[in-house]
């Protein structure tokens, strides 16, 4: 499986130079190096969600009782997610930061991504959800470390997309 | 038995606690006897009561964390009983109030009505200690044990469908989020500070 372990392993390094303790996380392929990072990390909390929206009430209790966390999902997790998003992180103005894999995005190979790949950014845009996309090594941790200066400052969500030319170490 | 005596009889167990409330019925009761730093309300995003209780527990496994659930909640994550029981925080008690109904939005009948038994499944999601009651002096006995029990416990407690006039208070939701925030990382410097004095102590000693 062609997922980058040396991109998983920058992210995830930057993830704890940013001091997050707690990772809520539901598995998909670009995902796989990253969580087993955080199942493997005796510091990290792994926390394995049924379902995505979860992570939103997750993030939201650890934010409130002083711990950093991420949620780790793909785009349609993202989908999944929004009612949280709004009326808990959005409503309750928490700095929840979500990383999302851009599935269904240019390059994609399997059919059932692509719907959800074209409404991923109108989507964010329409929740005002700040984000950014990772799409090379040089500015992984450089981004992360934004993505958390905004979401505390302005206490709201924001999210970074994990892009395919990142993640996947193929043609 | 009534979810507003029922909260009434445990009140003053809440002290030392991070309590979670569902939305409206359950929020404005709590309120009713008495707001207090540590009781956050969620007033939306049905469902994540039981995530946000369990974010907190992880987060600060040294308090205890209490989440007021309704039936309604509990149905719309139910994946949220198998996350709670794979993690199984030792220092979470899960109480649901069962009434049977979406009460706050016109008392249409939940699942709960026709069978369905949410201390059943939380115990087929593993969670170890789970049990309904139905009478006042059960509930604050099964409340009793959980809050002393080092286990995580789902609480059914089955209950009127009966609420107040109003849901809204004079509380502003972001009024009561930043002071249970403050107040929870405030109270966990003070523990940390008080351990890390009592290990300076034991370790001046030996």
């Amino acid at each position: 499986m062609p997922v980058s372990i040396d991109a998983s392993r920058r992210i995830f390094d930057a993830l704890k130079q940013n001091g997050v303790s707690i990772v809520s996380a539901l598995p998909e392929t670009w995902l796989v190096h990253l969580i087993r990072m955080a199942e493997d990390d005796p510091d990290m909390t792994l926390v394995r969600l049924a379902k995505e929206e979860e992570g939103v009430g997750i993030s939201a209790g650890a934010h409130l009782a002083g711990a950093r966390s991420v949620m780790l999902m793909q785009n349609h997790g993202f989908l999944q997610s929004i009612n949280g998003i709004v009326s808990c992180a959005q409503l309750y103005r928490l700095p929840l930061v979500m990383l999302i894999s851009h599935r269904g995005w240019f390059g994609e190979r399997d059919p059932w991504q692509t719907e959800g790949g074209l409404v991923t950014i109108p989507l964010l845009d329409a929740l005002r959800i700040p984000y950014e996309t990772l799409d090379s090594m040089e500015h992984v941790a450089h981004r992360i470390t934004q993505a958390f200066t905004l979401a505390h400052s302005a206490n709201r969500p924001t999210a970074l997309l994990l892009g395919r030319d990142l993640m996947w170490e193929e043609a | 038995m009534k979810r507003l005596d029922a909260i009434a009889a445990v009140y003053d167990k809440l002290e030392s606690c991070a309590v979670v409330t569902i939305m409206g019925a359950v929020a404005a009761e709590l309120q009713s006897l008495g707001h207090r730093e540590n009781f956050f309300y969620l007033q939306h995003a049905m469902g994540l009561a039981s995530s946000v209780g369990l974010g907190i527990a992880l987060a600060q496994p040294r308090t205890k964390v209490v989440v007021f659930d309704g039936d309604g909640s509990v149905l719309m994550n139910l994946g949220g009983l198998t996350t709670l029981a794979r993690y199984r925080p030792t220092n979470l008690v899960h109480v649901v109030f069962d009434n049977e109904s979406l009460l706050s939005v016109g008392g249409f009948p939940t699942a709960t009505s026709t069978g369905s038994d949410i201390a059943g499944m939380a115990a087929a999601a593993s969670i170890q200690r789970t049990d309904t009651v139905r009478e006042l002096d059960t509930f604050v006995m099964a409340f009793d044990q959980a809050l002393g029990a080092s286990e995580l416990t789902t609480l059914v407690a089955k209950v009127e469908a009966i609420g107040p006039a109003a849901f809204v208070t004079d509380l502003a939701l972001l009024e009561n989020r930043f002071q249970f925030a403050r107040h929870l990382r405030e109270r966990n410097s003070r523990e940390r500070a008080l351990r890390d004095r009592n290990t300076a102590t034991v370790n001046a000693n030996t």
